[in-house]
């Protein structure tokens, strides 16, 4: 057992944890959050995506013990106009990728309010990146939904970006 | 070339706070708070404080015995409770046959008495469950149990099994032979005709929550968390096989993250995770891995198919043969019925339809979104879309030619018949007269640009469903039904209809669903969840306003004193003069005055019944019902879709641009949750088409790629915003004119794309998915 500062959506949390615990069976089974999603468990559906100090990170893919001090923000500590934009827009069905699908995308805006390129923009060179469909369609694409709700996502996406259609 | 609306175009104009009817307006989800804030808990999310977790161990041969199981080294491991296997698990009760009284029998996903027996039917089959006080030790310790096996030879490879297909006899409820005339003859004598082979790879519905089971022993009592869209199967299922009555089984699936066919049978994890929770004495929680979904629940089965269709040089059909062989496991699983809408589409002089199944020694295929159709529909809309290349006659006046006036094989009349409808509609929207029929003709840039077509048609079912409805004095109402919230928008829709049919305002109405307390709601399948609800919740609303009346019409004060129900509609929370305008002094009053004149806190109606004879019996008069029902009709949704695809001529990469699709599915409920359903089939169609494939390695039958790294599904880049729209028109045979939308619009997506890519390139591809190595 290795004891760890767990920092999650403003509120410290000391754990006593198995080192094999990953930091999203920490967020469900220890810590009763369980907003965020377990779909594979390999990194390759999105549906766990927490964001650590701002940034999107799948939490399957991380060990809980190399996140203490890290500021851990999960679905139940997001209060953003954007959720409200996907009941909206009904960017979701069944509602078991929603969670990854909103902390994604906040940590996707971010990305692009920094100037990160995608593999669809155009002009690397130029400091901004416009947020086209294409761009955010690109950026989101590490989060899947079976249920077919991309075409709400990415309204509720650009309404929320400010974008004009 | 390309024209794509960027912006995704609104469905339907009528805002969601405009007066009048709820139903038909886009109304926001109920759900919608709870899903976007993670509130909202699944199978797995149920807290208990000694909570155990379980883990399945996997046979690694195909087919043979167990000789034996170390599980030394795995009950070693700290926090490890038991290691479960055949020799010491507790007694099942084995699945009994599927029998047509009792639907529920349909349950088990396989006959296999697992963890009772020593037999291993198939690569991935459960041998043995570890369960401990974490889930970090289960999965440590289920790669230590070592299985020794004495292996038997195998049927795993489906071309080599095709050999033994057997035919499909058909029955009542499941499409067998199919014949009219000598289509045999016919083709052979048509002036133009195409005859080719199509194939299907197996699928996996991959919902994005894993099936997940938590469950919880007290005495004989069990209740169980489950991830399902049977909750009644689930209970009656899991009552048989453990011994105890079906009234001592509580099954709760409040929310489900997708099913879409693969959370209908009761699979190895729900029946495990009750097994160890009994074993152990403690709750248990099977949370299935990606991997073990796919090892150990059934998909859809691989398919190879034969159409055939002969013409006249002025299109007309004189021939349509389809003919399907599908694989079914040893141990369970059903034929592939992919002749299903060739029975119905096009009104072929002769036809001939045939199904045949071989055995495999695989996981049991089940059903998967529009099961027959969606892989039917490849094979059938490619060969017209052949025939129209063949007589040069463009291909959506060669369907639209040949809508039928009944149904061509039984004559049956169509509850509806709008095929032209929204294929003209469609083609509007879409632009298709500007298409120039060669192909290779059109280009963006390195990349040739094709259009295609295909219909789309799917049967929706009907279900019994039992409801309660309870109309308070303060004006609220509540619905409860064991009904499923797998994504559709199931809550919302039944409060729009309940609103309406009670005349109060869609946030008066509270629905509470999922959960075998409740009275007892159809499985979330065959498109037929909400139009039988719907039905349901007429009748139970019907019972309160005659209520509400009799209670009215003997008060001396009351507006309504001698009204009959004819005389009266439901509006402004009470009841009011049809002949009156609503605000007219005394044309009626309001439930809470007559409840509160009559001294009742509420009116509560329940249909169906809680005593096991009468519920049977009520069973069988719908059985009766139904299958009469189908005897005197099609009753179909139909769509017509159009797709744009992009080819990279270097690369052969195929991207869908744009899209169109135009649907008649009866009376619309919700304009925004229909909207996205529709869409929904339409991308997992797409997924099919271009991507999807269970890969089984034939020498073992073992998948190979059992994640979602390496089995593509849509991600948002693959999908186009998808322009939907439909008639919105009531079906005059159909309760509240509702049909089913789940299904059909997954139906015809798969050859819209690969006739759009023939249109593009001149490559025909007839093997699913349309990968780029079969264009180059």
């Amino acid at each position: 057992m290795v004891e760890v500062q767990l920092r999650v959506n403003g509120t410290a949390h000391r754990l006593e944890l198995d080192p094999r615990v990953s930091l999203l069976d920490a967020l469900r089974e220890h810590l009763g959050l369980t907003g965020t999603k377990k779909g594979c468990n390999q990194g390759a559906c999105g549906a766990c995506t927490v964001l650590v100090d701002g940034e999107r990170i799948t939490a399957c893919l991380a060990l809980a013990v190399q996140y203490g001090g890290r500021e851990i923000t999960t679905i139940e500590g997001v209060a953003h106009p954007l959720q409200q934009a996907f009941v909206r827009t009904d960017g979701f069905q069944c509602g078991y990728c929603t969670s990854g699908q909103i902390c994604s995308a906040l940590g996707m805006l971010a990305e692009v309010e920094a100037g990160a390129p995608s593999a669809v923009t155009e002009h690397l060179a130029e400091p901004a990146v416009a947020l086209t469909d294409a761009e955010i369609r690109e950026r989101m694409s590490g989060n899947l939904c079976r249920c077919g709700a991309y075409n709400g996502i990415t309204d509720a996406i650009r309404e929320t970006a400010g974008v004009p259609s | 070339m390309t024209q794509a609306p960027e912006k995704t175009r609104p469905s339907v104009e009528r805002p969601a706070d405009a007066e009048g009817p709820a139903v038909g307006r886009p109304v926001d989800r109920v759900d919608g708070t709870v899903k976007t804030s993670g509130e909202a808990r699944y199978a797995a999310e149920f807290p208990f404080p000694d909570i155990a977790h379980a883990a399945m161990v996997h046979s690694t041969i195909t087919r043979g015995r167990i000789t034996g199981i170390d599980t030394a080294e795995a009950t070693a491991v700290e926090g490890v409770l038991a290691v479960i296997t055949h020799e010491n698990a507790p007694k099942m009760v084995p699945p009994g046959r599927p029998t047509p009284l009792d639907l529920s029998s349909m349950a088990p996903g396989t006959r296999v008495n697992y963890l009772n027996t020593d037999e291993v039917h198939w690569n991935g089959q459960p041998v043995a469950v570890v369960v401990a006080e974490s889930l970090e030790a289960a999965h440590a310790a289920a790669r230590l149990v070592r299985v020794t096996y004495d292996a038997l030879p195998a049927t795993t490879d489906f071309a080599a099994a095709q050999a033994d297909a057997t035919p499909v006899k058909g029955n009542l409820l499941e499409i067998g032979e199919a014949k009219k005339g000598d289509a045999e003859a016919a083709l052979a004598a048509a002036p133009v005709s195409v005859d080719a082979t199509y194939t299907t790879p197996p699928q996996n519905h991959n919902a994005i929550e894993p099936h997940a089971t938590t469950a919880v022993w007290d005495g004989d009592r069990l209740t169980v968390h489950e991830a399902t869209q049977g909750i009644e199967w689930v209970r009656k299922h899991l009552a048989v096989r453990f011994g105890v009555p079906a009234a001592n089984v509580r099954v709760i699936a409040t929310y489900v993250g997708g099913g879409f066919g693969g959370k209908g049978a009761v699979w190895a994890g729900t029946l495990l995770a009750v097994l160890a929770a009994k074993a152990t004495g403690r709750p248990v929680r099977m949370a299935l891995t990606r991997e073990a979904v796919y090892r150990t629940v059934g998909g859809r089965t691989p398919t190879r198919q034969r159409v055939a269709l002969g013409a006249g040089r002025d299109g007309q059909l004189t021939a349509l043969l389809h003919e399907g062989v599908s694989a079914v496991g040893r141990m369970g699983g059903r034929s592939e019925a992919v002749g299903s809408q060739s029975q119905h589409l096009y009104a072929a002089r002769t036809v001939l339809i045939r199904h045949s199944t071989t055995e495999m020694d695989t996981v049991p295929n089940t059903f998967m979104r529009a099961p027959g159709e969606a892989v039917g529909s490849f094979a059938l809309e490619s060969a017209v879309d052949e025939l129209a290349v063949e007589l040069g006659v463009d291909p959506v006046q060669l369907r639209t030619r040949n809508e039928p006036e009944r149904s061509p094989t039984d004559g049956k009349r169509f509850s509806r018949q709008n095929l032209g409808r929204v294929y003209a509609d469609g083609a509007e929207r879409f632009g298709w007269a500007a298409r120039d029929p060669k192909p290779r003709s059109m280009r963006d840039g390195r990349r040739l640009i094709g259009w295609g077509v295909a219909s789309a048609f799917h049967m929706p079912i009907q279900l019994p469903a039992d409801v309660s409805v309870r109309l308070a004095a303060d004006g609220t109402v509540l619905v409860r039904s064991s009904f499923h919230e797998i994504g559709v928008g199931a809550a919302t829709a039944q409060a729009q209809i309940a609103a309406d049919a009670l005349g109060v305002p869609v946030d008066a109405v509270r629905v509470e669903h999922g959960d075998s307390d409740q009275p007892v709601g159809p499985m979330a399948g065959g498109s037929g969840q909400t139009a039988s609800l719907a039905a349901a919740v007429l009748e139970a609303c019907d019972r309160i306003k005659r209520e509400a009346l009799a209670l009215a019409r003997k008060a001396p004060g009351s507006p309504l004193r001698g009204r009959r129900p004819a005389e009266l509609r439901a509006t402004g929370s009470g009841l009011f003069r049809a002949d009156l305008p609503p605000g007219a002094e005394s044309a009626g009053e309001t439930y809470a005055a007559i409840l509160t004149r009559a001294g009742r806190g509420y009116l509560e109606a329940r249909t169906g019944s809680d005593n096991r004879l009468r519920a049977a019996a009520g069973q069988a008069r719908f059985m009766t019902r139904f299958l009469l029902d189908r005897r005197r009709w099609v009753r179909a949704a139909i769509g017509a879709h159009f797709c744009e695809v992009a080819v990279d001529e270097d690369t052969g990469e195929v991207r869908v641009t744009r899209w169109v699709g135009v649907f008649d599915v009866g009376r619309v409920v919700n304009a925004k949750t229909a909207t996205s359903q529709l869409r929904g089939g339409i991308v997992m169609g797409i997924g099919a088409a271009l991507g999807e494939e269970t890969l089984l390695d034939p020498r073992t039958g073992r998948i190979m790629n059992p994640g979602l790294g390496e089995y593509h599904v849509p991600v948002h880049a693959d999908v186009p915003a998808i322009d939907v729209t439909y008639l919105d028109e009531p079906d005059p045979t159909a309760p509240a004119g509702i049909l089913g939308i789940g299904e059909v619009s997954i139906v015809g997506v798969a050859a819209a794309v690969a006739n759009a890519v023939h249109h593009a390139t001149g490559v025909r591809v007839r093997d699913l998915p349309v990968t780029l190595d079969r264009l180059l």
